[in-house]
């Protein structure tokens, strides 16, 4: 089975952490150090190799920064 | 490799304006899905209201029509009637619903208009900076209401979907959350069904939806989250007020 495949986009990422609350396997972190276009902090996951591609973060995205592939 | 979650169609590819964990970029997103599964985007007409939502006619990929503070309803019933073959609906939040349109959307759903109200209610005025609003809870600190909400002095809150199931032209009232997961997949299926409810012409459908302010509540978004789970549903509880019997077909 191909491994999922999870991708966040940098730029319409608020950081709102909703993404990280929900995460079954806590893969996705804020990202600190980093500004986006916005000037917020965009989230990142750590081990994209945990992924399991449930889905959760896209779904509770309120900005449809995410998009998951399985 | 198939797609789990991809951007829908419904919606443009336009950043939305909306503060970091806002649930209104979720109802948007799950009234496009719906548009999109029930194959009626090229034939829907939406009408925005007034408040954070002002201009989400930017981002719906359908044709919008903006209304004045409170009048959704009633501009929907004039694009419904003139054209009863498009499918029509509002996107409004508590501080336009329930307050200045309090008498527009009673009437709309009295003289069963055939028309979708999608209702964000979110207990407080956000666009204007967090006043108090009709829906605001007993206790809740608003900048209008700092001690706590009063009922001796302000009132009770309104529950609108109780309200609006004691009328005989709303057929289909229903309360959803956002507040996880399971509730947004929820909320999806009664989004689908106000519009099903619509194209089938049984008449007016209305969907409440409980969503967050996480700025003007003064908290993170996952507590704000966390808030309407525990305190805002004891007010408002979950649940279908008005079911028409709709076939399964879709």
């Amino acid at each position: 089975m191909p491994m999922p495949r999870v991708k966040f986009n940098q730029d319409l990422c608020k950081g709102c952490g909703l993404c990280v609350s929900v995460c079954p396997q806590r893969l996705i972190q804020v990202q600190k150090r980093r500004l986006n276009d916005k000037g917020l902090h965009p989230v990142y996951v750590e081990q994209v190799d945990r992924c399991t591609g449930c889905g959760m973060c896209a779904t509770i995205c309120p900005d449809l920064a995410i998009e998951v592939w399985r | 490799m198939q797609a789990v979650f991809k951007r829908t169609a419904g919606l443009l590819n336009i950043p939305t304006h909306y503060c970091p964990g806002c649930t209104h970029g979720i109802l948007h997103r799950l009234i496009a899905e719906a548009m999109c599964e029930l194959d009626i985007l090229h034939r829907t007409i939406g009408v925005s209201s007034v408040g954070c939502t002002y201009n989400n006619y930017e981002y719906f990929a359908c044709d919008m029509v903006q209304a004045a503070h409170g009048r959704a309803p009633a501009v929907a019933t004039g694009i419904k009637r003139v054209h009863p073959s498009k499918s029509v609906f509002t996107y409004q939040g508590d501080g336009d619903l329930a307050a200045i349109g309090t008498a527009e959307i009673i009437h709309a759903a009295a003289r069963g208009e055939k028309i979708s109200v999608f209702f964000a209610n979110n207990a407080i005025y956000g666009m204007t900076s967090g006043q108090m609003a009709p829906t605001t809870l007993i206790g809740q600190v608003t900048t209008t209401s700092p001690f706590g909400r009063d009922p001796d002095a302000q009132g009770h809150p309104i529950n609108v979907s109780e309200m609006m199931a004691t009328l005989p032209g709303a057929v289909y009232v229903e309360r959803v959350s956002l507040h996880d997961y399971r509730h947004i997949i929820q909320a999806k299926k009664a989004v689908r069904k106000a519009f099903r409810v619509q194209e089938a012409g049984l008449g007016f459908s209305l969907v409440e939806v409980l969503s967050t302010c996480p700025t003007n509540w003064g908290m993170d978004p996952p507590k704000s989250m966390d808030w309407v789970a525990e305190v805002m549903i004891q007010q408002y509880p979950l649940g279908l007020f008005r079911d028409p019997k709709l076939e399964e077909s879709k």
